[in-house]
């Protein structure tokens, strides 16, 4: 059977899904925004890069065990700026680090730069194509658990190269999660606008971190 | 210290992989099976990010 046929929608469901792609981006927006003043409230006060660590386990407890169960109310919205804002906040402290190497601006610059055309260029074609992505979500889930296990693995073995195997590869794997997440607000499947917001939030962030690591140890001769 | 943050990291991807798993499975048991060619066009976007990457990492060596 051909997954990408379906159903053709109402009208009330094609403006459904429309209002939730609108509530995601606002909302989107202004967690990225929030994000970047609390890095930058983070180098101002130059934080310890060890807060990154701790930030990164804040916020996935939340994201975890509280964002499930706010999502449907008003208290969701504070749950993910609170989570955005300990990841920022976190982001700051690497940023630092990057921003004091001999080409720290550039790296850090390309980074965020790099980071936004890959976004923008997967949103632009998941939107403009309406396909049916929905086919990735074992490859991706698979994808994450193994990129976990090897996460796990280089916390402790800190080798070089597997630390850029593991960004290549997590570019790729939250690429195809930007493509997923997209097709299914589009096409009405993501009903939880705090969710998807979640979801592409995620994505946009382990591409710039990941793109940063890569950078950084490629512009290195 | 840092060894302590470490092993926090640790515990919560673990717990991860804990929740993500039955998604998973369940997803590449019973998901939607994608055709040869929808499998195509997005490895060839995917090869479009590479090669975007590969890009951005020459110009900053410049």
């Amino acid at each position: 059977m051909n997954q990408s046929i379906s159903a053709p929608r109402s009208q009330e469901q094609i403006l459904s899904s429309n209002k939730v792609l609108k509530n995601t981006y606002l909302l989107l927006s202004a967690t990225l925004f929030f994000s970047a003043v609390m890095a930058a409230v983070s180098i101002f006060l130059q934080v310890s890069p060890m807060f990154y660590l701790g930030s990164v386990i804040g916020a996935m407890v939340l994201g975890m065990f509280v964002l499930p169960r706010t999502a449907n109310s008003a208290s969701g919205i504070g749950v993910i700026f609170l989570i955005t804002g300990l990841l920022g906040f976190g982001l700051g402290a690497i940023l630092q680090m990057y921003l004091a190497l001999p080409k720290g601006p550039q790296i850090v610059g390309t980074a965020l730069a790099g980071t936004g055309i890959i976004f923008l260029g997967l949103s632009g074609y998941a939107l403009t194509t309406r396909k049916n992505f929905n086919f990735m979500g074992g490859f991706l889930f698979a994808g994450m658990i193994a990129l976990a296990v090897a996460i796990i693995a280089n916390l402790f073995l800190a080798m070089p190269a597997l630390s850029m195997a593991i960004s290549a590869a997590m570019i790729l794997v939250m690429s195809g999660f930007i493509l997923w997440d997209t097709s299914r607000i589009a096409r009405g499947e993501e009903t939880n606008y705090i969710m998807a917001t979640y979801g592409i939030y995620l994505s946009i962030f382990n591409i710039f971190i990941s793109l940063l690591n890569l950078l950084g140890i490629m512009s290195e001769d | 210290m840092e060894l302590a943050l470490k092993i926090g990291v640790a515990i919560i991807l673990v717990m991860m992989i804990w929740r993500l798993y039955p998604a998973a499975r369940e997803q590449m048991r019973n998901g939607p099976k994608g055709t040869g060619k929808e499998w195509q066009s997005v490895a060839l976007v995917l090869l479009a990010v590479a090669a975007f990457v590969v890009f951005l990492i020459f110009s900053v060596r410049g």
